[in-house]
């Protein structure tokens, strides 16, 4: 187990050594390379890191360049959860055989990978990496769409919202299914942790990461990605979009261990309604049409029984 | 150490499925990611067996399909270590995303190739459709036409592979069931003599030295990608062969077994001659000796080394021939065989008077009997006499129904 590294405030921690590069393609006000910071900051473990196809690969390893300090693979779009698994079996077997370069180094296996890439077409991957007990971390980014491809809906993609292979129309009020729960099919496979983590509550996000990474075995993250092309909003309010989102319960922080202990880590002082989470975003404007307004009270009465449902989880201990 | 050695007898008796799981114990592979499917499932059930008795020191990493397996093989490659797996067929077609990719990515991957056919209908029986499926994807393949060069030729895929003038992955492909399946007395090579001969796993751009960080997997568009492509073509081109060479003849000195590029049967004064690979070699080897005896000047040409493919070596095989029949065993599908077009394109340019015609058998594992083979070397033999091709360019051998014949 890897020495926990102490951070003290959010100026320490956002002034550490950077393993992942200011120089990418992201777009301004995308969260993605707020999060991955984040993570990346929240330990001074060596890390193998894989992503899978998507904004996170396309942006930060276009050939000469690379904006990784730390080793870092992609192979394909469903596989970036097998790719850091392939590796720490390597890391294991060079280990048993004492051929590790630096064997007493703590190094961590952290893949990362879009909704689209976790939720849909790598979901397999994932699911047989949780399964095997691999000792690695994996995080979606979910920014709830298929932002790289210019935003396709994806099983992330929630109710009501537009995306452009499910677009609102005349007759549509755009995305018909409501998003599916990664993190309770995750936790279903009884690994040793799972949660919820959002950008803008960074604390809670260094420690749900420190606990990930001294763990043993395998570790799913689903991070809520603000993605302001796609959700369409300014570049400069992708905090604010995210405080709506923690603040609303649209999008719950808490954590699973071993796949059945359910915390809750935040609880708004002030809750806010979820029309506001929607108001915010280009994505849910036609909701507020007279003929779809029904939906915004939809949204807020699934928000609080999930909310609810997950207090209920919580203080039942089982 | 903490694993055994095997103490084998100078011959086993093996089938090829058994003889690569020996092989690949015997290399000491560092990580094998691996999913059954017939008729490759015996190679993953007895390596899974030698690490449960305690003969392998490796992890062995049961994944959730053939996708999962190549990919967490280029993950366990890039991470620097030794890594190998097997697969056929359906799991082969499952794969080929990350074949292009482990290529591209220049990791030393080998892969046990046990042919079989391709679906729809579904079949589980041998013939050359994943091989062929595979030619494209910038790995070297070897080809074995028993259970002894199964075993052999694993040895010479690692060396090659891993060699860093070289860092690109090679399939070993042999006949599913037909090889995988059939016993044979297998010359072995002691665990040591094994080991040495492939040697010590040097890494390279190796993801785990921490204090050298690596990038494996970029994105290169229309500014990079060709430079990425041509050098991996002109390392397969330039650098593959010499290094195949050098392996073969250190394989000799090592157990007597010589091998060749193209392995050639009966050839000297040969007047007609098959080109086929696989199980069928040896067939078309007993049917070529029993017309020998009869007086006609026929021979055997097999392919060893389907990728790179041997150019120079085939042409240098076949020009001063009069009749060359091509056997190709997967369905080509609107065009001439693989085979067939291959040898069409390193003739052209000869002065070969050379008739050569194409044959499709035994798909879905049709046998190819004697009886086909011996009025094949016939008919070729009428087109050596009559200075062309008598027949149609492309026939099917031993389908039921109407003769089919085109081009």
């Amino acid at each position: 187990m890897g020495e926990v590294k102490k951070i003290k405030n959010l100026k320490e921690f956002s002034t550490s050594a950077d393993r992942f590069e200011g120089a990418n393609l992201l777009c301004p006000g995308c969260a993605h390379s707020i999060i991955v910071r984040e993570v990346l900051n929240a330990t001074n473990d060596d890390l193998i890191l894989a992503s899978s196809t998507g904004c996170l690969e396309v942006c930060t390893a276009v050939y000469p360049y690379t904006s990784w300090d730390a080793s870092w693979i992609h192979i394909g779009f469903e596989n970036g959860s097998t790719a850091v698994a392939g590796a720490e079996a390597m890391y294991q077997a060079l280990k048993k055989k004492g051929r590790l370069k630096q064997p007493d180094r703590s190094t961590k296996f952290v893949a990362f990978g879009g909704d689209g890439a976790s939720y849909d077409i790598g979901f397999q991957w994932i699911s047989g990496c949780m399964e095997r007990g691999h000792d690695m971390m994996y995080i979606v980014l979910d920014n709830e769409v298929y932002a790289n491809t210019g935003g396709q809906r994806s099983s992330a993609t929630p109710i009501g919202a537009s995306a452009t292979t499910s677009p609102a129309g005349r007759k549509s009020y755009g995305e018909k299914k409501n998003k599916k729960d990664m993190v309770a099919i995750m936790a279903a496979h009884n690994i040793p942790y799972s949660a919820q983590v959002a950008p803008n509550k960074w604390k809670d996000m260094v420690k749900k990461i420190q606990h990930g990474l001294n763990v043993e075995g395998p570790v799913f993250i689903n991070a809520m990605s603000p993605c302001t092309t796609e959700w369409k909003f300014d570049p400069k309010d992708t905090m604010m979009i995210s405080d709506l989102a923690t603040d609303s319960l649209v999008f719950p922080l808490y954590e699973i261990i071993d796949g059945h202990e359910l915390n809750i880590t935040y609880r708004p002082k002030h809750k806010v309604p979820v029309e506001e989470y929607l108001a915010a975003q280009g994505r849910f404007k036609h909701l507020f049409k007279a003929e779809y307004k029904h939906m915004i009270k939809e949204w807020q009465d699934r928000v609080d029984a999930t909310w609810e449902s997950l207090q209920r989880r919580e203080e039942a201990r089982v | 150490m903490a694993f055994d050695k095997l103490e084998l007898r100078d011959i086993e008796v093996w089938d090829g499925n058994l003889a690569v799981a020996q092989a690949m114990r015997q290399v000491q592979i560092d990580v094998v990611a691996a999913y059954p499917i017939t008729p490759s499932t015996p190679i993953v059930e007895g390596y899974a067996k030698f690490l449960a008795d305690g003969y392998i020191e490796g992890e062995f990493v049961m994944v959730e399909s053939e996708h999962a397996a190549m990919s967490g093989c280029i993950g366990a490659s890039a991470a620097g270590g030794r890594v190998a797996t097997a697969t056929s067929s359906q799991g082969f077609a499952l794969m080929v995303e990350t074949l292009y990719q482990a290529s591209g990515m220049r990791l030393p991957i080998v892969l046990n190739v046990v042919n079989r056919a391709l679906a729809a209908p579904l079949n589980v029986n041998g013939d050359h459709s994943d091989m062929y499926l595979g030619r494209d994807s910038g790995w070297i393949q070897f080809d074995a036409y028993n259970a002894q060069e199964a075993y052999d030729l694993n040895f010479i895929a690692f060396k090659v592979a891993e060699d860093h003038s070289v860092r690109l992955p090679a399939m070993v492909h042999q006949d599913g069931f037909l090889t995988s399946h059939t016993a044979q007395g297998v010359k072995t090579i002691t665990d040591d003599a094994a080991y040495n001969f492939v040697g010590e796993f040097k890494p390279m751009n190796d993801m785990l030295d921490l204090d050298h960080p690596v990038t494996h997997g970029v994105q290169a568009e229309e500014d990079w990608h060709f430079e990425h492509k041509a050098r991996q073509h002109r390392d397969l081109m330039l650098n593959v062969v010499p290094r195949i060479h050098e392996a073969f003849d250190a394989f000799e000195k090592l157990t007597g077994r010589k091998y060749n590029m193209v392995e050639q049967y009966n050839m000297d004064d040969a007047e007609v001659a098959v080109v086929c690979m696989g199980s069928s070699v040896e067939t078309a080897c007993e049917v070529a000796q029993e017309l020998r005896d009869q007086g006609m000047k026929v021979g055997v040409v097999g392919i060893r080394v389907i990728r790179p493919f041997p150019f120079k070596e085939v042409i240098d095989a076949l020009k001063d021939l009069k009749a060359i029949g091509a056997l190709d065993r997967s369905s080509p599908n609107g065009a001439p065989g693989m085979l067939f077009n291959e040898i069409a394109g390193a003739l052209f340019n000869t002065d070969t008077k050379a008739a050569l015609s194409g044959y499709v058998y035994g798909l879905g594992g049709r046998d190819l009997t004697k009886e086909h083979l011996r009025d094949l070397f016939k008919e070729l033999k009428v087109n050596a006499d009559a200075g062309k091709v008598t027949t149609q360019l492309q026939q099917f051998i031993g389908v039921r129904g109407p003769k089919l014949a085109f081009l």
